[in-house]
């Protein structure tokens, strides 16, 4: 009976390693890696296609590394939100914001559908079927050519000046460009991070782990992807959104199924299911791209291969090779 | 619509057997390939064109056809063993997406490739003499190349359907299919086997994309079409279903074909809505086992 007359001893913390405290400040310390990359990365253009394909890849990244389905489709959302973003601005001379939000929206409407149809299937087919629906998106918008360009793409997207409240900002100028995106990139950070921590965000991934388990335990596990999906919808539709308003054009060729395999070896490069690991696989990518493209017009040989060496050997990514280092 | 004549839907329908009869080729071999080895090969429609392009160098150094039909289906199957033994086989074990993203990945360096050889633009693919021209099938003028496509289609499913069901290594082979460990324990090689599907699949890719040259022309990314077209057709007919990829490789053919002569805007788009169909009524598709899809 001696251990009972002990005292008890009161709990302690353990220490806060500096892993766990990244982890919990993830969003703020990848803002802060946003707001000061123009810093180091001399041509600022290239780097705002780095925050529009690593917003994309952050949005694709949530279905396949967290919800742990691998889907070839995710150009059908990226490029419904572009040209949601560019028809409301070209066709009905929308102001910029408004145009972003139906750029969401579209996102959001398109992963719906193809949610529906695709959450049917899982595993293998759902690459399948993902691609497959992306396609048939890809040749309807090709066919609407009113309202699309059709193969010419959706020329008109003009927006030079972007008029917050009376503050008007030159969205000409490279640098200003960069942070007016970089905003919406943060914002989507956060959100990220706020429906990862979430309950929901824990179903996510439960589902991924033990989908037998999570079924037992009561969650709609239907539900939960095709929600997932949607949201992920959502993220993908912004970036095509910025992307339109940075281009000033949609070509066809976002829709394509090429654009669906560009996203997918970003988040592979990065490493997927991480938080900032699209956003390191988005800079790998296109800076291996303007290198290799430096010296021969055949990126893509090397851009293949380069993935194929990643897929044998790096299966973690960049970041998660880095991070699985610093774990406890 | 009041041209439509019952004989023009039905060339149409020929028309679209021989469309159909690629379609059944190439998803044949995709579904051979991931029966076996539950692959899913990206890099099929990479197959499929350099079987093209093996067609275009054989009549550039003076073979004819007849040549490129023994030659194209043996280099492109020797060509799917080495991927098979060197790229594919370190990733068994290793979690189903990865053979994917590896063939994937493969699918760019062969365009890549083939685009440093031959150049970006494409090549034409002169229908032999021998089978140029048109004969009448009963309900009119039918381009008698068409006729030989869907003939050595038909070949080539007896002859896989003998090898399957009439061989001693087409058992071990169905065996594999339905339960690898056990046919392992029984003393079989199965990596070997593995091996040998892979190469006969893409052998059949190859030997797709050399038939398909003459009606469509031969371009690097004459593989990537197909590829999304096939996907529906294994999905309709049912993944891993050599049976099923027959019958939905003809049918979508045939809707493709028909909706081309009724509303040809909306050919592209009707497989698709074909595949939504299926998806929604018949999640397995039509031959594919319960549960396999789910």
């Amino acid at each position: 009976m001696n251990e009972i007359t002990q005292p008890i001893l009161r709990a302690q913390a353990p220490p806060v390693s500096w892993f766990q405290f990244a982890t919990a400040h993830r969003a703020s310390l990848a803002s802060l890696v946003v707001l000061v990359f123009p810093l180091v990365m001399p041509f600022t253009a290239l780097a705002v296609n780095i925050l529009i394909y690593g917003l994309f890849a952050l949005g694709f990244n949530l279905v396949y590394g967290y919800l742990g389905l691998l889907s070839f489709g995710h150009a059908a959302l990226f490029g419904t939100g572009a040209y949601f973003c560019g028809i409301a601005i070209a066709h009905f001379g929308l102001p910029w914001f408004a145009a972003i939000a139906l750029g969401v929206l579209g996102g959001l409407l398109m992963a719906a559908l193809i949610g529906v149809l695709a959450i049917r299937t899982r595993g293998i087919y759902f690459a399948m079927v993902t691609m497959a629906l992306s396609q048939c998106v890809y040749y309807l918008f090709y066919q609407a050519v009113d309202w699309t360009g059709g193969e010419n793409g959706l020329r008109g997207i003009n927006v030079r000046v972007i008029d917050i409240f009376g503050l008007k900002l030159d969205f000409i100028h490279p640098l200003t460009r960069y942070y007016v995106i970089a905003a919406f990139v943060i914002a989507a950070f956060f959100v990220l991070s706020r429906i990862l921590a979430s309950p929901f965000g824990a179903v996510i991934e439960a589902v991924r782990e033990n989908e037998t388990r999570a079924k037992a335990s009561g969650y709609d596990v239907t539900l939960t992807r095709w929600m997932t999906f949607v949201l992920s919808g959502g993220f993908c539709g912004l970036a095509g959104a910025l992307q339109a308003l940075h281009l000033s054009i949609v070509p066809i060729e976002i829709l394509h199924y090429d654009t669906s395999g560009v996203v997918v070896m970003v988040a592979l490069l990065g490493g997927m299911g991480t938080f900032f690991g699209p956003m390191v696989g988005a800079a790998a990518f296109l800076l291996l791209e303007n290198l290799v493209s430096l010296w021969t017009v055949h990126w893509q040989l090397i851009v293949g291969a380069v993935f194929m060496v990643c897929v044998l050997f790096f299966p973690a990514g960049i970041w998660g090779t880095i991070i699985s280092r610093g774990k406890p | 619509m009041a041209g439509l004549s019952l004989d023009l839907i039905a060339l149409q329908l020929f028309a679209g057997l021989a469309l159909g009869a690629i379609y059944v080729l190439f998803a044949i071999g995709l579904s051979l390939i991931f029966g076996m080895l539950t692959v899913v090969n990206f890099a099929h429609g990479a197959f499929y064109m350099v079987g093209a392009y093996v067609g275009v160098y054989i009549l550039m150094l003076g073979g004819n056809f007849w040549i490129c039909l023994v030659a194209v289906p043996l280099a492109v199957g020797l060509f799917g063993l080495l991927v098979e033994r060197f790229l594919i086989r370190p990733l068994y074990g290793r979690g189903i997406d990865y053979p994917l993203l590896l063939t994937f990945g493969l699918s760019y360096v062969m365009v890549e490739l083939v685009r440093i050889a031959f150049g970006k633009t494409g090549y034409p693919f002169d229908t032999p003499e021998i089978l140029q021209g048109a004969v009448n099938i009963g309900v009119g003028y039918f381009p008698l190349y068409r006729l030989f496509v869907i003939g050595a289609t038909a070949a080539v499913l007896l002859a896989l359907w003998l090898f399957l069901e009439k061989t001693s290594f087409g058992l071990i082979i169905r065996a594999g299919a339905r339960d690898p460990q056990i046919v392992r324990v029984l003393g079989v090689d199965v990596a070997r086997v593995w091996l040998i599907v892979f190469g006969i699949g893409t052998a059949i890719a190859g030997f797709a994309g050399l038939l398909a040259a003459p009606l469509q022309g031969v371009i690097p990314e004459m593989g990537g079409t197909i590829l999304a077209e096939a996907f529906v057709v294994t999905v309709v007919g049912g993944m891993g279903s050599i049976g099923g990829a027959v019958l939905a490789g003809l049918l979508v053919g045939v809707v493709v074909s028909m909706t081309s002569l009724f509303a040809p805007e909306m050919a592209k788009v009707s497989i698709f809505a074909l595949m939504a169909v299926v998806l929604i009524v018949r999640p397995q598709g039509f031959f594919g086992r319960a549960g396999l899809m789910s």
